[in-house]
């Protein structure tokens, strides 16, 4: 009985994870520019993969008797890097082909990072909003 | 300096280490065990030059609280992104930038906070203000951007501010 | 059963190889071609698990686990690139 249940499980993750991988990786043909190909990717496809993991770990431990969970780290180590890879593939974007002045203020002194290095005197591009509240220092530990 | 604070610097990343060590061996074993511990107290000393200061991490159920509700809009997200991929057409789809304004100040905290806002509906932290106090996030379907703010800020940074202090 | 839903999950990222391929290939920018093959690399991976499971072998588990990393380090590399021009300054 437990078999069966782990059979219909390690199958129903194989087939929802596949699913969530091509969604994303389909979201990457249909959708319009970078910034909403984005979406895609780093959501749904690092879902499926970790259900395509998960399903590996319940298959190895369960049916063939192995324990086995090291799948977690794979999992664990594409839910942590999915934003990091994601937000970088956004600055790189920025970079080359979307304009400061086309993004929203920062409502702050200093503009976006990606066009105004930070540890400079200043900023490099207007923020159109300047503020006149002094800079922020984090607010002294009791 | 006392000894717990030259010795075992971040108590934190030794136990991660150790646990991931015996993730990749794939069995508990005296010996993993051991070799986990011992790599958990040499990698934070060896590189400790890399972060001065640990974190203030307190407040335990918060913690777990937070990790299920971003669990809980992982999933949501997932089906609520594949939905609009799949079903929508894309003239239907309002992308947009938004600034979010931070009131947290621990560099921990505003990286998880732009991790959590990547993984969960349909936003993705694009960028950080020069000064680290604004986070530039972008919506896939944002049709009311002030409400998808303060729900970024109420949901999330409120949260992680109780938990980072 | 396992064994349907093997086949439907090799069919479903074969297909999903094949859009990455397409917007690698024809991708109008390099942040899109970069993207393109950071899906295509975790859409490789789930493969491989994949075919660890219809093989009945976790010994593929550490050609997984190496995938991964070199696909985020890769990825990482290239946007340097494009934002520094330089990888290691």
């Amino acid at each position: 009985m437990l078999m069966f249940i782990a059979e219909i499980l390690v199958a129903l993750l194989i087939v929802i994870g596949s699913t969530f991988a091509l969604i994303g990786s389909f979201g990457l043909v249909k959708l319009p520019d970078l910034v909403t190909r984005l979406h895609g990717p780093t959501k749904a496809t690092t879902l499926g993969v970790g259900a395509v993991l998960i399903a590996s770990m319940v298959y190895f431990t369960v049916l063939e008797g192995e324990f086995s969970f090291h799948e977690l780290v794979i999992t664990l180590f594409l839910f942590l890097t999915a934003p990091l890879t994601a937000n970088i593939i956004a600055k790189a974007y920025m970079h080359r082909h979307i304009r400061h002045d086309s993004l929203p203020p920062t409502n702050r002194t200093e503009g976006w990072a990606t066009y105004d290095p930070p540890g400079e005197e200043g900023p490099l591009v207007p923020t159109q909003k300047p503020v006149t509240e002094p800079p922020a220092t984090p607010p002294a530990k009791a | 300096m006392n000894l717990h604070g030259r010795w075992l610097p971040h108590p934190l990343i030794t136990l991660v280490l150790a646990g991931f060590w015996l993730l990749l061996m794939n069995e508990i074993t005296v010996g993993g065990i051991v070799m986990g511990l011992f790599l958990g107290l040499v990698i934070p000393l060896y590189t400790s030059r890399f972060w001065p200061e640990a974190p203030a991490i307190h407040n335990l159920p918060r913690i777990i609280e937070y990790t299920l509700i971003v669990l809980w809009d992982i999933i949501v997200a997932n089906v609520l992104v594949a939905w609009w991929i799949l079903f929508w057409r894309v003239d239907r789809l309002k992308p947009s930038f938004m600034t979010v304004p931070l009131d947290i100040y621990s560099p921990e905290a505003i990286t998880m906070l732009a991790g959590t806002i990547t993984m969960t509906p349909g936003t993705v932290s694009c960028d950080l203000s020069a000064d680290g106090r604004a986070l530039l996030v972008h919506g896939l379907h944002t049709p009311d951007v002030e409400g998808t703010v303060a729900d970024i800020k109420n949901r999330y940074e409120r949260r992680l501010g109780e938990i980072f202090g | 059963m396992i064994e349907l839903a093997l086949v439907y999950g090799f069919i479903a990222l074969a297909l999903a190889l094949l859009c990455t391929a397409w917007r690698l290939s024809f991708g109008p920018t390099m942040p899109d071609r970069i993207l393109a093959l950071d899906t295509m690399v975790i859409d490789a991976l789930a493969l491989v698990i994949l075919y660890g499971i219809h093989h009945g072998r976790s010994v593929l588990f550490e050609a997984a686990i190496l995938i991964a990393m070199v696909g985020f380090i890769s990825t990482v590399a290239y946007c340097r690139f494009i934002l520094r021009g330089d990888v290691i300054e």
